[in-house]
């Protein structure tokens, strides 16, 4: 779908679509004043034209003071007031308006997110600072360098002292703090080195210049302090934006639930707040947020979350269900029998960190190196000091050697290789659709060999197809479409929306959760359901396929048969990773036909069926034992510990907020062919990444016994170190140019084949 | 050396302004969304506040 299509309506009736009022009730951020502010995420947004429909389309709401689209964050921020003309707003409408002005799908944040990263402006004011100090004081330092008389020159060193003195504390600051964090536990870091070097440096050029020397070097000080923050600046922005991004995603998790009081009294209360024993009343379309047994009422769950299976799950009272399963049919009342934190899903994180322990014995390669390399610096620096010194018996000379050496030692370019690589590529990814937690990520990536997917969900949409279309007369799909009208079972939604113009309506219809729909149309009574259901004879074989049979006063008229529908570009990236040498294989919770069915049309190497969990993560381990570096792609609770005992994992955007947190990289559009992008960009990556180790360590090599035999001064020393940084810098941008050896990630276009013509893009 | 006197202190001056113009300009969130910011220009709406 793209934006601004009229005749969208079709995609609110789609399950689960919009969060509940109450949810964004707790979530508002309060302003004062009647005023609530609410974020969303919009992640479908890509172009101007959608900033000017959604933001159009939400000022015409009375309640909306103001509305502001962030194409880079793909968020939108919403200013309303809870009261309008003496009316209570319903928050509902505003993401409403967002779907179906637009097409695209609107959810929730996770987390008040703080909309400041307070370090990053600190860094930035940081960088601005030093920066107008070196270019002032490099300003002044030409004409020194031009040849001024002694007076003037004079003069000039001591404004750049005072220039550089601010600058040095101000911009120095996080390094000072950082090195004395790490000198007073007796250890030192690779902020010791620079801690030293800009303060020495000054220190000496201001004896120098009160004791009116000829050199000061107050530029190399303040333009060494200008890259370094650069250099951290970047790093820190790595790291931030990774981590912000996947956390801040949340679709399907209930934030809250409502509680039934002894008196009956409904309150809404988050989730974090229910206590065994508490009554939760679930709605048809609710998320079940904690474990518990069904005190009344009857339903159909989706439990594919928990096993993968497609299947709805009929439960009645009695009937102990678990976090994380959606009601589809029916309303129930449910008895909590453990907190949220005790829940299903806190099982499955604990099974989660277990497997993470085995996995931090991968550092990143930057730390190791930077372990050995500090002591080393110093070590080096102290050496040249006293050997100038004693032998050279000019101790001033020593100590600019000295300085010289641990500027030009200075770790920048080291320090640089990697992050910038790493925000280069991320924002590559993000660019199309994949957001990455963390720089280790890609490094893994970039060298798995086996790629093992799920199948519910990943290797298909979740949602179903029909597939026998054809075979159906019009006026039964008609009556078939009016039945299923009345229902949100993810079958009945499908035959429902695949239908245009008018359906008849029916009278008394009751719908039965496990069974089906009933209703009367001049008296005869019509069933839409399973085939005991409607025909009262049972299911035959074991279809590689569900199957709805429509019938009238129990006689057969119609049998209509599902699959669930492939994920766009599926096929194109199997192929894809095929030819790039690495092996497929599917892991399922579902029926071995299906499975087999689908690993055959994808030509997928291995299949495994009717797996639970803890049966996943035992193949994926089973796996890495044989020496494979398995990349997981998967997107439900069931598969979150999987995910995490595999080698890298990737998770689609629809997945349970479980599956996106356990997973190292998140897709956001529809198709496939992610996955083998990702794998292109991080191959990529990793070999800019050497070739930076590359020029970084040449570098030292050449510098370093330059700054040692005595030719560099520090001004020279530090231009040299900041050439490198920038040489670095420069190679890593040449990702943004390489073109992407297959096709960049196409957005998902026609894999909507079911939805009524109105509903399909022009 | 008498210009210098008055040349410095207005070179410094400019470059504080111009610090401040980005300081200002981080404060105010011009740099929140560039691709959005890039698209606005385009749009024939009427301006909005904010």
């Amino acid at each position: 779908m793209s934006c601004c299509a009229p005749g969208t309506e079709g995609a609110l009736e789609l399950l689960g679509a919009l969060p509940s009022a109450e949810e964004l009730m707790l979530s508002a951020r309060d302003l004062g004043d009647g005023r609530k502010q609410t974020d969303l995420g919009v992640p479908e947004v890509y172009c101007g034209a959608c900033i000017a429909t959604i933001e159009k389309a939400l000022h015409d709401l009375p309640s909306v003071e103001r509305a502001r689209v962030n194409l880079s964050t793909k968020r939108v921020s919403v200013v309303w007031r809870d009261v309008v003309n003496g009316e209570v707003t319903d928050p509902v409408e505003i993401v409403r308006t967002i779907v179906t002005s637009t097409g695209y799908s609107a959810h929730l944040f996770n987390d008040a997110e703080e909309a400041s990263d307070a370090m990053k402006a600190k860094l930035l004011r940081g960088v601005a600072v030093c920066g107008f100090a070196a270019a002032n004081i490099m300003l002044l330092s030409v004409s020194v360098w031009s040849g001024a008389d002694a007076s003037t020159r004079d003069m000039f060193h001591w404004i750049s002292a005072m220039i550089a003195a601010p600058a040095l504390i101000y911009g120095g600051r996080f390094y000072y703090q950082s090195a004395w964090n790490a000198v007073r536990r007796g250890r030192t870091n690779m902020d010791v080195p620079i801690a030293l070097a800009i303060t020495l440096s000054y220190v000496v050029s201001l004896w120098e210049t009160m004791n009116h020397g000829q050199h000061a070097w107050f530029d190399a000080t303040v333009s060494l302090l200008f890259f370094l923050l650069i250099g951290r600046t970047l790093d820190h922005l790595m790291r931030e934006r990774a981590r912000a991004s996947i956390s801040g995603l949340a679709r399907l998790s209930p934030r809250g639930a409502m509680v039934l009081g002894a008196d009956d009294s409904r309150e809404y209360r988050p989730v974090s707040d229910i206590r065994p024993g508490d009554r939760i009343a679930i709605a048809a379309g609710d998320r079940i947020p904690v474990d518990g047994v069904v005190e009344s009422g009857a339903s159909d769950l989706d439990v594919s979350i928990v096993n993968g299976e497609s299947a709805p799950h009929p439960v009645s009272t009695g009937d102990a269900v678990q976090a994380g399963m959606l009601s589809l049919t029916g309303s129930l009342v449910l008895r909590a029998t453990a907190a949220a934190r005790d829940s299903f899903l806190s099982e499955i994180m604990t099974l989660m960190e277990a497997a993470e322990g085995s996995r931090a014995g991968y550092r990143r390669l930057a730390d190791r190196v930077a372990q050995v390399y500090s002591p080393a610096v110093h070590l080096l620096a102290i050496t040249a000091f006293l050997a100038w010194g004693i032998f050279g018996g000019d101790w001033k000379h020593a100590m600019l050697i000295a300085i010289a050496v641990l500027i030009i030692t200075c770790p920048c370019a080291l320090g640089l290789a990697v992050p910038v690589v790493q925000v280069v590529a991320a924002g590559r990814l993000f660019k199309n659709g994949i957001m990455v937690k963390d720089g280790s990520a890609m490094e893994r990536l970039a060298n798995v060999d086996m790629v093992v997917f799920d199948k519910t969900g990943t290797l298909t949409v979740g949602r179903p197809r029909l597939l026998n279309a054809g075979e159906v007369n019009a006026q039964n799909m008609t009556l078939a479409a009016g039945l299923a009208a009345h229902s949100r079972h993810p079958l009945s939604q499908t035959l429902y929306t695949r239908h245009t113009g008018v359906v008849p309506s029916f009278e008394n219809v009751e719908e039965r959760p496990g069974e089906g729909l009933q209703g009367f149309v001049d008296g005869r009574c019509y069933r839409l359901g399973s085939r005991r259901f409607a025909c009262g004879s049972d299911h035959i074989g074991g279809a590689a396929s569900s199957e709805v049979v429509l019938s009238v006063d129990g006689a057969e008229l119609a049998t209509f048969r599902f699959e669930d529908r492939l994920r766009a570009g599926s096929e194109a990236a199997i192929r894809d990773l095929h030819s790039r040498h690495l092996s497929t294989a599917i892991l399922s919770g579902d029926r071995a036909a299906v499975v087999e069915r689908m690993a055959r049309r994808l030509s997928l190497d291995t299949w495994q069926a009717d797996l639970s969990p803890r049966d996943k993560t035992d193949a994926v381990t089973a796996f890495a034992a044989d020496g494979c570096k398995v990349m997981m792609v998967g997107d439900g609770i069931n598969d979150a510990p999987a995910l995490r005992a595999a080698h890298v994992s990737m998770a689609p955007a629809t997945a349970a907020d479980i599956g996106r947190q356990a997973a190292d990289f998140v897709f956001m559009h529809e198709s496939l062919s992610a996955v083998p992008f990702a794998h292109d960009m991080s191959r990529r990556a990793g070999s800019l990444i050497r070739q930076n180790f590359g020029l970084a360590i040449g570098y030292n090599v050449i510098a370093v016994p330059i700054a040692l035999a005595g030719y560099a001064t520090p001004l020279i020393a530090a231009v040299a170190m900041s050439t490198s940084s920038l040489i670095v810098v420069a190679n890593a941008l040449r990702l943004n140019h390489m073109r992407a050896g297959e096709k960049e990630v196409i957005r998902a276009e026609s894999a909507d084949l079911d939805m009524a013509p109105e509903a399909r893009t022009a | 050396m008498n210009m210098l006197i008055y040349l410095i202190p207005v070179a410094l001056f400019l470059g504080a302004l111009g610090l401040g113009a980005f300081l200002w300009s981080l404060r105010s969130g011009q740099y929140e969304d560039l691709d959005g910011a890039a698209w606005r220009i385009l749009s024939d709406d009427k301006p909005e506040d904010g």
